[in-house]
């Protein structure tokens, strides 16, 4: 953990003269009290302070950065805004962590065509703002919205409650322009369909900033629809409401959104939101139908009658577009609610097949009971994303190291169904272990290739996603030995 | 040993022995990009579908198995490949589709077969059975290398089996005819990107515009007040864009080379001769005998890239079939290409001559 003080200061020194040569003095970051709010990302669990913070402001000092750490030998940790969830964007204690949120104009807004072309430390939501007076908008909107940049959005492939219907980041993206380790620039993609060559830009979407440091992003905006609306129910058990969502699916319908919310979750919102929510519910579904006028009141009609067939306990339909705000507004605040209820959470990505949502959510009951810990479920039941917020207090002795272990046991479970462990969130440093249970080692090789065909120096946020042949050897041990990882102060059960 | 096993066997033997392979479903495509070279190694034994659960939206098939029967077995429960594959042949299978990497009338709107690629497991070029992505909708475990398969024309490795969102079909689909000018269909089409209309396909050719819109009866009769044109009747509508998509329309027939050009949306008439244009106006065919410098600049000055998409083998080696790449994006494919078959078996120059 202390390695070595005082080499790290000289090297600090050595990479923060060079830094300054090309960078203006309020651009570099180097005494400990500057560098601390950037220590961990939305992922507060792992912190590491970053031996220097560099905040360009242009893309040419982007590549003149990268040419310097290359170099140097310097590892470069990418950042936007810091909401990541998978300690994606947590920095390197020998490197420099590259936040880009100063590069945050909108360069082109073509609303006539329905491209917008964007720096990386523009926000998710400012985009749509830009684009709403002509009736556009950028689809993809994860609940941190707010706040979290395209930059950020491009490096996880970040998706919302309404990528069902229209996509992730990988959807809406048509072009990305950024910077090798080596200092070139490459351009992925383009406005035109189907760029020749590899389908290099589907690679750099969802590679964590592992492949190239993001400069520039063409979005596709879309016509915001005439019409939303959006119908709640209630289910007595959550198998019932697992098997609505394969109904509604199955009669051909695809909701603008649908989300699931266990009862701990609507519990956890309601006091903070009201929203409404029927609290005696086992789970509640959200089914939005979004479209032309005429579309939207046959399709609401159809879904309404669906769940009603399913069992649904209590239907409701908004009547307006302040209650259709309303209702999303618990699912959206599930995350601040979980903060509210609890010091600490512990937010899970894995996707499943929709199928087995229920012996999926009865198994992490169980688990909640065995490792003496909370869990509140949300669920994208659309695509099978489950959202488990395990709730623990960092400051109880022995929480945080269940809090971790919970959580990969239930990676483990939706791998173990046929699914993944990360949904939308990335692996960054958390899921690193899981990723030697989903992959095996020419798989993970693979991904080594992908990495050093791009990033040949290996400086792009090392050390993260892809595990190391002695990291799984290690892993598969302790499950042999254990089957829960030997945390200290872990209770065994 | 399983057929799998008989492939990996069959690929350490080639890279040994330095063998270049010709991946070969049914040879539908085979006109696609530089002519092919090596021995051919059949996927026909990869066939059949392994899981489809309709509720699920997912299908995963060998890529052997013929297009044709997935989409068979989809319409059976009411759903579609929505990017709407071109077959290009009777025997055209899942394999050949994934590696052209091509989509059909309703790209526009529902966009490329890459977007509905959820996972492949391959053959790569060490025998190695690897892989990636999978079965569900959301999936962010490890770089999307099951998209870069889509497209790569066989040259990373053998695709053994895919898996592919699928969508319901809509409840009905109706098509409209209307008179006009190329600069008008244009800016027609881009209109529909900038309001909320189930336009679902789109074509011009030689003073007509074809507009397909798809949805529920309501959205349907909402939709045919704004597109204002002459309905076709149904049988007439899919035949239109069936001929589209299968380039069996008369503009497709043999003749001079036929080029792709790809622009971005709002690009004007490309102004090198007769063009049949799709894709609200992103995919236009040309059929010229110019050179093809001429025509890739034309193409790269509005935004865009061109292919050389049907033409005698001897012209297709002396004009390139696709747009040259950027250095640093030729270094990149080469790298890739050097990870995935070091031995560079897999259809060697079927992309670029040195890849």
């Amino acid at each position: 953990m202390n390695a070595l003080p005082q080499i790290h200061a000289s090297r600090q020194q050595e990479v923060a003269r060079a830094l300054a040569a090309v960078l203006p003095e309020d651009a570099l970051l180097v005494a400990a009290e500057d560098t601390r709010p950037y220590e961990c990302d939305g992922l507060t669990m792992y912190r590491e302070l970053p031996m220097i913070v560099a905040l360009p402001q242009t893309e040419a000092e982007v590549v003149e950065i990268l040419k310097i750490c290359n170099a140097l030998g310097v590892a470069v940790v990418a950042r936007g805004a810091g909401t990541g969830l998978s300690g994606g964007a947590m920095p390197h204690k020998e490197g420099v962590l590259l936040g880009l949120a100063r590069l945050n104009r909108i360069l082109e807004l073509d609303c006539d065509n329905g491209t917008a072309r964007v720096q990386p430390g523009v926000r998710n939501l400012a985009i749509s703002e830009a684009a709403a007076p002509f009736g556009l908008y950028y689809a993809p909107d994860p609940s941190s919205q707010i706040a979290c940049t395209i930059g950020g959005n491009v490096a996880e492939n970040s998706g919302g409650v309404h990528c069902l219907k229209y996509g992730l980041t990988v959807h809406n993206v048509l072009r990305v322009r950024g910077v090798t380790s080596a200092g070139e620039i490459v351009e992925l993609g383009s406005s035109a369909p189907d760029a020749p060559g590899y389908d290099l830009l589907a690679l750099s979407i969802g590679s964590e900033g592992m492949l190239l440091v993001t400069t520039e992003v063409t979005v596709k905006l879309i016509p915001k629809p005439a019409m939303a609306r959006v119908v709640m129910a209630s289910f007595a058990d959550v198998e019932t409401s697992g098997d609505a969502v394969a109904a509604v699916i199955g009669a051909g319908i695809i909701p603008a959104g649908l989300e699931m919310m266990d009862q701990a979750a609507t519990r956890a919102v309601e006091p903070f939101v009201k929203a409404g929510y029927d609290l005696d519910a086992a789970a509640i579904l959200l089914v939005e139908s979004d479209g032309m006028a005429e579309e939207v009141e046959d399709e609401i009609e159809r879904i309404e009658a669906i769940l009603k067939s399913q069992g649904a306990i209590r239907c409701q339909a908004s009547q307006s577009e302040a209650e259709r705000l309303r209702f999303w507004a618990g699912r959206k605040n599930a995350f601040p609610a979980a903060g509210r209820i609890s010091p600490d959470y512990y937010c899970m990505d894995g996707t499943i097949p929709r199928r087995r949502v229920g012996e999926v959510l009865k198994a992490i009951e169980k688990m909640e009971q065995r490792y003496a810990l909370r869990c509140m479920n949300v669920f994208h039941a659309g695509d099978g994303n489950l959202h488990p917020l395990i709730l623990y207090d960092a400051n109880a002795p022995g929480e945080l190291e269940r809090a971790d272990a919970f959580g990969a046991e239930i990676l483990e479970l939706c791998v173990a169904v046929g699914g993944t462990v990360t949904g939308e969130h990335g692996v960054g440093i958390e899921k690193i272990s899981q990723m030697c249970v989903q992959f095996n080692r020419a798989e993970l090789d693979a991904f080594l290739g992908v990495k050093h065909a791009f990033d040949a120096a290996g400086i792009l946020n090392p050390d993260k996603v892809i595990p190391s042949l002695h990291r799984c050897a290690e892993y598969g041990r302790m499950k042999v030995h254990g089957g829960v990882l030997p945390f200290e102060g872990l209770e065994r059960f | 040993m399983n057929p799998i096993e008989q492939l990996s066997a069959r690929v350490r033997d080639a890279a040994r022995d330095g063998q270049p392979l010709c991946i070969t479903g049914s040879g539908s495509k085979s006109f696609y990009g530089l002519p092919a070279s090596g021995e051919p190694l059949l996927t026909s034994e990869l066939s059949g579908i392994v899981s489809y659960e309709p509720t699920e939206l997912v299908i995963r098939a060998r890529a052997g198995t013929p297009l044709g029967e997935i989409e068979s077995v989809l319409a059976q429960s009411g759903q579609m490949l929505a990017f709407e594959p071109p077959h290009f042949g009777a025997g055209a299978t899942l394999g050949g589709c994934i590696a052209a990497g091509l989509s059909g009338p309703a790209r526009a709107s529902a966009g490329p077969l890459r977007d509905f690629m959820l996972g492949v497991s391959i053959i790569d070029g060490r025998g190695e059975h690897l892989n990636f992505g999978g079965q569900v909708m959301k999936n962010v475990a490890g770089y999307d290398i099951a998209r870069v398969m889509s497209g790569s024309l066989g040259t990373l490795g053998i695709v053994v089996d895919v898996s592919l969102k699928v969508l319901p079909r809509p409840a009905g689909s109706e098509s409209f005819e209307v008179e006009c000018t190329l600069d008008d269909a244009l800016a027609r089409f881009r209109a529909f990107g900038t309001r909320s209309i189930p336009v679902t396909a789109t074509a011009w050719h030689d003073g007509r515009a074809w507009i397909r819109t798809s949805g529920s009866r309501a959205a349907l009769a909402a939709a045919a007040k704004i597109v204002n044109g002459t309905r076709l009747d149904e049988d007439q509508g899919a035949a239109l864009w069936l001929s589209l998509r299968e380039q069996t329309f008369a503009f497709f027939a043999p003749g001079a080379p036929l080029w792709r050009i790809a622009l971005p949306i709002g690009a004007p008439p490309l102004a090198l001769g007769a063009e049949l244009v799709e894709w609200r106006g992103m995919q236009r065919w040309i059929r010229s005998g110019e050179d093809a410098a001429t025509i890739r600049a034309r193409a790269e000055a509005l935004g865009g890239h061109a292919t050389l998409f049907r033409a005698s083998p001897a012209e297709r080696v002396r004009l390139g079939v696709f747009t040259p790449l950027a250095p640093a994006l030729w270094t990149l494919h080469q790298r890739l290409k050097k990870h995935f078959d070091p031995a560079g078996v897999f259809n060697p120059g079927r992309m670029y001559p040195a890849l």
